[in-house]
């Protein structure tokens, strides 16, 4: 079953405080995600990988094509979606673990992690158990729970962001540079999160930098193609 | 599902000044919706103009009940709004003076919405603005204390317990935290954020604070010279801004 497909995607940006000259980052994209499939976007560095799956995201608007995402059980264009269906989507359908984690001030970290299950109408007891759960798994010791993750390293903060991003058990997940600042031990943790979600029949998206991690979760490539503009 | 607030076509001069010039908004149940830009760009009237507090020349504003009745809010009267004031909506100040009466204590303050909304009992007036003041991370031992032996970041906190008292469904919130340390922001920021999540209130926030903005806001408008150039999810707005004002406002912001 088709979970996510992109038509003829396109993606630029016009620098207006630069003269207005137009950056084109994406161009014809058209890739297509299944249901308990797992896809690694692949391609040289700053060919667009990461603009890419902020598109899919909403986090960055697309110029031209189509994002069809399957959400509650009929195929929507995302890339025409309004703010309120788009925040919808990212609470019922669409995860995202991104690079870095976005700290709130005073929040603590297991109600970082339940928020997205909060939001979805499981009851705050069940929520905070099962985040306290995942980081437990993601080795963060209970102790860190009650903290707010502003002091952190980088690599508790990374965990933070991808026990929040499994919790919610999202149909789709976006996942970028997962493992980046991991242990082997953390990866290894992550790579079974990832197995699970697909045997539960999540489709995945992911920018895997670690060439023996994408190798072990991802079914297939897909190729980001850098645009380059005619001289 | 309706909008709980939608107005079109609002148009406001001050002499040559086009303060709103054909401006549409509209907000929904359980949504936080920041407008931003800088001095001047219309932001503050339009904030008045869809509470109430200042006539627009042209448009219209309507606003939906909890029974679903539509009130037209630019031709309201005087006491309709008031009524409106005092039961459905909040309106929070940048500063709290404007709000809070100065010689009345802080119980007072937050029971005597709770009184204007029609309570009468002494006991549960108290009990209840006591509870505000906890949740307003106040000490309610300070129930007594007038405001004026209060910080900049206690009056405001305090004015939000009065205006949240009550249960309204929609706040309008102007620069709630101008003119505080920046260490009282956040943690007022923090307590707004808390709150407006708790109990499910659609907010319209007037700020210049993109920060403030982006941790708050669901969507965002932005605004110049009385017309929303861009408007959007927020993190869409703020990371893949297109107008080349968005792209000043917010590469204007410095990290800390």
């Amino acid at each position: 079953m088709i979970m996510l497909q992109t038509e003829a995607l396109a993606k630029s940006f016009t620098l207006h405080l630069q003269g207005g000259v137009a950056i084109p980052v994406l161009r014809d994209v058209s890739l297509t995600l299944c249901a308990g499939e797992c896809v690694a976007l692949a391609g040289p560095s700053g060919a667009g990988k990461s603009t890419l799956m902020r598109c899919l995201y909403g986090n960055y608007g697309a110029d031209a094509g189509r994002i069809l995402l399957r959400h509650g059980g009929a195929l929507v264009d995302i890339a025409q979606a309004d703010a309120r269906l788009m925040r919808e989507v990212r609470r019922d359908t669409l995860g995202y673990v991104s690079q870095f984690l976005r700290v709130i001030p005073r929040v603590a970290t297991l109600d970082i992690v339940a928020e997205p299950m909060r939001a979805r109408g499981v009851p705050a007891d069940e929520a905070r158990a099962r985040a306290a759960a995942l980081l437990t798994r993601l080795n963060m010791p209970p102790a860190l729970h009650g903290l707010p993750p502003a002091t952190f390293s980088g690599g508790e903060q990374q965990r933070v962001n991808l026990a929040r991003g499994f919790a919610a058990g999202h149909p789709v997940l976006l996942l970028d540079e997962p493992t980046a600042s991991l242990d082997t031990g953390n990866a290894d943790v992550v790579i079974a999160l990832i197995a699970e979600a697909r045997a539960a029949g999540c489709a995945i998206i992911g920018i895997f930098h670690d060439v023996a991690v994408r190798d072990r979760v991802a079914d297939r490539l897909f190729q980001v193609q850098p645009v380059y503009e005619p001289a | 599902m309706n909008a709980l607030l939608e107005a079109t076509g609002l148009h406001l001069r001050f002499g040559a000044v086009r303060a709103l010039d054909d401006v549409a908004v509209s907000i929904w149940p359980g949504e936080v919706v920041a407008i931003v830009g800088e001095s001047g760009s219309g932001k503050s009237s339009l904030l008045r103009v869809l509470a109430g507090m200042q006539r627009a020349h042209a448009g219209r504003v309507l606003y939906r009940d909890a029974a679903g009745a539509t009130h037209g809010i630019l031709d309201a009267s005087d006491a309709a709004l008031r009524r409106l004031m005092r039961s459905d909506w909040g309106f929070v100040h940048q500063n709290a003076r404007d709000a809070l009466r100065m010689e009345v204590s802080a119980g007072g303050n937050v029971g005597e919405r709770l009184m204007a909304a029609g309570q009468r009992h002494y006991g549960n007036i108290r009990e209840v603005a006591a509870h505000w003041l906890e949740r307003v991370e106040m000490d309610p031992a300070r129930i007594d204390e007038t405001p004026k032996n209060f910080s900049g970041g206690m009056q405001q906190r305090l004015q939000i317990a009065r205006t949240l008292v009550t249960n309204p469904r929609l706040v309008f919130m102007d620069e709630p935290t101008g003119g505080l340390d920046v260490s009282v922001q956040a943690r007022l920021l923090d307590l707004i954020r808390g709150l407006v999540a708790d109990l499910g209130l659609a907010v319209l926030l007037v700020t210049h604070d993109i920060a403030a903005a982006r941790l708050l806001a669901h969507r965002i408008m932005v605004m110049r010279h009385g017309q929303v150039v861009e408007e959007g999810l927020t993190d869409r707005v703020l990371d893949d801004p297109r107008h080349p004002y968005t792209q000043l406002l917010v590469s204007s912001v410095l990290a800390a």
